[in-house]
C-alpha cells in the first residue's frame, strides 16, 4: 500500500496497472490523453506494451486482438472517439472479449468543448452499439474511486468476459486528490477462467452454470473459433431462431444473472429521508455538499449515488427511496438518466433536475432548480 | 522568361484575419495566410479538428474571411467531396453560373491526414473529386498535447514517445509515410510539398493546383513552436533549415514529371536542423547519424525521380 497524489487520469492508469494491464492501445483525445501519456512512460517498466493507433476504430480492435492473445487490455477515449468505437464494442460483446474502455466525458454533441465537462453520454454508453446486450459501466466521483473502480472494471470484464466502461468526466480526470494505492495481494484481482475440459472436447462458446464460457486464447492449444456472426457453442455460424435466441439471451442474462457481482452504489443520510437526490459521478460531489447543508438546516434529505450506472443497483435504490416523498435526479446534462431511475420507482414522484455546467453544477445552482419542489 | 515572383507580388488581400489565437511564430498561420492569398475569396474551406482549427475560430471570432466548415476529425476530405458535388449539382441545375470557379479546399493536420483522415482522403483522391487537399504537417498531434502521429520523424520526443533509457522518442526506424507517393499512387494530376518559410513557392503551388481539375494534394511542413520546442522567432529559420539540410524537400509532381522547386546545391548536415529543436535534444551522435542516413536516402530518391542532382551532397 502506498499513498500518492494523483489526477483522475493518472489514477485510472495506475488502477489499470494494479489490475494487471499489459496492453494499451491509444489515440490522442482530450481530456483522456494523459492516461495514454502516463502509461506510455510507466507500462513498459512493468513489461507492458503501449501502442498508438491511427484512430479509435483501430484502438478498440487492437485491444480486442490483444485480449484474445491472452493479456488484459484497455483503451481510453472521449465522446467523438467512443462514437467511432461502437462497432468494435458490439463486436467485443458478441465474441465475449474482456476489455476496459476508460471513457472521459466532455461536452457535446460533436466536438463540443473538448476541455470541459458534462454527463451527456450515459445513454450512449448503454445503447450506442447495435444489437441487444447488457453493458457494465462505472461512474467514479473521486480520484480514489477512479482508481478503485478501474480495478473493478477489469475484474468484472474478466469475470463475465465483457467489455466494461469506466465513465468519468473532464472535471474528475484533471482533479488532483490523495489516492491509497494497493500493492500485490492487497486487492482481489480476477483473471478470466480457463477451460478445464480436454482439448478435443472444448467448445469456445459453451457456458458454465454462470453463463460465462471459459476462455481459451489463441496459442493455448485449444481450437478457438472466434465468430462475430450468430454462432452456436462451437462457434459455427447458424441462421436459425433457436441459435439466435439462445445466444442473445445468454449474452444478456450473463450480466443480469450475475448482477450482484457487478452493481455498486452508496447511500448517504437516506434512513429517514423525505427527499432523496440521485446523482452520479462528479455531480454527486456538489449534491453531497448540498445534502449536508440542507441536513444542517433540518431538511430530511439524502443522497443515493449509483457507482455502477449500468446496471443500476436497483435494490439499494428502492431501499434508499423507501421513505421518500420526492426523488430528484440531478445530472450535468438535459436529464437522461432520470428515465432509468423512474423504471424502478414507478409509484414515486421522480423529478428531473438537469443543470448543465461546464465544470460541475454548483450546490447553489442545483438548489435553485430544486427549490420549487421542496 | 518572366521575372520570378517575390513576396511583393503576392496579392495584398488578406483572407486570414489577424487576431487569431495561433502561437507566435506558428508555421501553420503563415501557411494558411498564403494559401488564402492563392485561393482568393471564391473558396470553401473544410477543416477537421486540429490546432489550427481551434485557434483560428475561438468564439466569438473567426479568422477565416471565406466560407469555412469545421467537420469531425476523420472526414475533411469527405465533406469537401460532398461540397464539390453539391456545387456541381447547382451548376447543372443552373443555380450557379457554369463558368463560376468555386474552389473547394480541405486543410487538415498531419493527424487528420496521415492517420484518422487517411481513408476519407483516399476516397476523395480515388474518385477523382475536384478538391485540393492540403495537409499542414507539424509532425505530431499538437492540439491534444504533442502526441506522436504517423508523420512524426524518427527520434522526435512527444508525450507518447517519451525519452528514457528504453524509448528514445519516435521509434519508427525508417522514413515516415510518404504522403506525396500515396497521392501519386491514386493517379492524381498534381501533388506537391511546400513550406511556409518559402511563401512564394507555397503560393504558386496552391495557384497551380487550383488551376487543375481533379484531386490535388499539397503537403506543407509547419514548424510548431510548442511542439518542436523552438523559439517563436526561429520557426521560419527552422523551416528554411529543413530544406537546406534535406530534411524537407520542396518539390512538385505534375502528370508524371517531378520538379524540385527549391534546389539545394550543397546541403547542410541534419544536425543543424535538429539542434534548434528541443524535441531532438536527447539525440546521440549515433542517432543523428541514423537520421542523416535516412535523409541521404530520400535525397537520392528524389534526385533519381527528377533525373539529375538537384539536391547536392552534404558540404564539409
Amino acid at each position: 500500500m502506498k499513498v500518492e497524489y494523483l489526477t483522475g487520469n493518472y489514477a485510472i492508469a495506475e488502477g489499470a496497472m494494479t489490475a494487471g494491464l499489459k496492453f494499451y492501445a491509444g489515440y490522442p483525445i482530450t481530456p483522456s490523453s494523459e492516461i495514454f501519456e502516463y502509461l506510455a512512460k510507466e507500462l513498459p517498466k512493468v513489461g507492458g506494451i503501449v501502442v498508438q493507433f491511427e484512430d479509435e476504430i483501430a484502438s478498440i480492435n487492437a485491444i480486442i486482438g490483444a485480449s484474445w492473445a491472452g493479456v488484459k487490455a484497455m483503451t481510453a477515449t472521449s465522446g467523438p472517439g467512443f462514437s467511432l468505437m461502437l462497432e468494435g464494442l458490439s463486436l467485443a460483446i458478441m465474441i465475449e472479449t474482456p476489455l476496459v474502455i476508460a471513457y472521459v466525458m466532455r461536452t457535446g454533441p460533436s466536438t463540443g468543448i473538448a476541455t470541459k465537462s458534462g454527463q451527456y453520454d450515459v445513454m450512449q454508453v448503454r445503447w450506442g452499439a447495435h444489437g441487444n446486450y447488457e453493458i457494465v459501466a462505472y461512474a467514479p466521483w473521486s480520484v480514489q474511486e477512479a482508481y478503485d473502480l478501474t480495478i473493478k472494471s477489469f475484474n468484472v470484464s474478466e469475470l463475465l468476459r465483457i467489455p466494461v466502461i469506466l465513465l468519468s468526466d473532464a472535471t474528475l480526470v484533471h482533479l488532483w486528490e490523495r489516492v491509497v494505492m494497493k500493492g500485490p495481494g492487497e486487492v482481489v484481482i480476477v483473471d478470466r477462467k480457463k477451460p478445464k475440459v480436454p482439448k478435443d472436447m472444448y467448445k469456445p462458446y459453451e457456458p458454465d452454470e454462470d453463463l460465462v464460457p471459459p476462455m481459451a486464447c489463441f496459442g493455448e492449444g485449444y481450437r478457438v473459433l472466434v465468430e462475430s456472426l450468430t454462432h452456436d457453442e462451437r462457434g459455427y455460424y447458424k441462421t436459425t431462431n433457436e441459435v439466435q435466441r439462445k445466444l442473445v439471451w445468454r449474452l444478456v442474462n450473463k450480466v443480469r444473472k450475475n448482477k450482484h457481482l457487478v452493481v455498486d452504489s452508496a447511500s448517504y443520510f437516506v434512513d429517514d429521508a423525505e427527499y432523496v437526490i440521485v446523482a452520479y459521478g462528479t455531480t454527486a460531489r456538489s449534491v453531497y455538499a448540498l445534502v449536508k447543508e440542507l441536513r444542517s438546516k433540518g431538511v430530511r434529505i439524502g443522497l443515493f449515488r449509483p457507482k455502477s450506472l449500468w446496471p443500476i443497483d436497483d435494490d439499494a435504490l428502492v431501499k434508499a427511496c423507501s421513505k421518500a416523498k420526492k426523488v430528484f435526479v440531478v445530472e450535468n446534462n438535459v436529464g437522461v438518466y432520470v428515465n432509468e431511475v423512474c423504471r424502478f420507482l414507478k409509484n414515486k414522484d421522480v423529478i428531473s433536475i438537469p443543470v448543465i455546467d461546464l465544470d460541475i453544477p454548483s450546490p447553489e445552482d442545483i438548489l435553485n432548480v430544486m427549490r420549487e419542489w421542496l | 522568361m518572366s521575372k520570378p515572383l517575390t513576396v511583393w507580388d503576392l496579392p495584398r488581400e488578406e483572407y486570414l484575419a489577424p487576431g487569431h489565437r495561433m502561437c507566435q511564430g506558428c508555421g501553420a498561420a503563415i501557411a494558411f495566410r498564403h494559401i488564402l492569398k492563392a485561393t482568393g475569396k471564391d473558396v470553401i474551406i473544410t477543416m477537421p479538428t486540429s490546432c489550427g482549427e481551434i485557434t483560428s475560430t475561438v468564439y466569438p471570432h473567426t479568422a477565416w474571411r471565406v466560407p469555412w466548415i469545421h467537420v469531425a476529425f476523420e472526414n475533411a476530405a469527405a465533406v469537401a467531396s460532398g461540397i464539390a458535388a453539391g456545387i456541381e449539382a447547382l451548376k447543372r441545375k443552373g443555380f450557379i453560373p457554369k463558368d463560376k470557379d468555386i474552389k473547394v479546399v480541405a486543410i487538415g493536420g498531419d493527424g487528420g491526414t496521415f492517420d484518422i483522415g487517411f481513408q476519407a482522403l483516399s476516397g476523395t483522391l480515388e474518385r477523382g473529386d475536384n478538391v485540393l487537399y492540403i495537409c499542414y504537417d507539424n509532425e505530431a498531434y499538437m492540439n491534444t498535447g504533442i502526441q506522436r502521429s504517423g508523420a512524426t520523424p524518427l527520434g522526435a520526443w512527444t508525450t507518447t514517445t517519451p525519452v528514457g533509457k528504453v524509448w528514445r522518442g519516435e521509434w519508427r526506424p525508417k522514413k515516415r509515410k510518404d504522403l506525396i507517393a500515396v497521392a501519386i499512387a491514386h493517379n492524381v494530376p498534381y501533388a506537391a510539398t511546400a513550406n511556409p518559410a518559402f511563401p512564394v513557392d507555397l503560393y504558386m503551388k496552391v495557384k497551380k493546383a487550383l488551376s487543375i481539375k481533379g484531386p490535388k494534394v499539397i503537403h506543407v511542413l509547419s514548424p510548431c513552436v510548442p511542439g518542436w520546442r523552438i523559439e517563436p522567432e526561429k520557426s521560419v529559420e527552422v523551416g528554411k533549415l529543413a530544406v537546406l539540410t534535406g530534411m524537407w524537400i520542396n518539390y512538385e509532381y505534375e502528370n508524371g514529371t517531378y520538379r524540385v522547386t527549391t534546389p539545394v546545391p550543397k546541403r547542410k548536415p541534419v544536425r543543424e536542423y535538429l539542434r534548434l529543436q528541443g524535441r531532438f535534444r536527447h539525440l546521440t551522435d549515433e542517432e543523428i547519424k541514423k537520421i542523416q542516413e535516412l535523409v541521404d536516402a530520400e535525397v537520392a530518391r528524389i534526385n533519381k525521380l527528377v533525373g539529375k542532382e538537384v539536391i547536392g551532397p552534404v558540404e564539409g
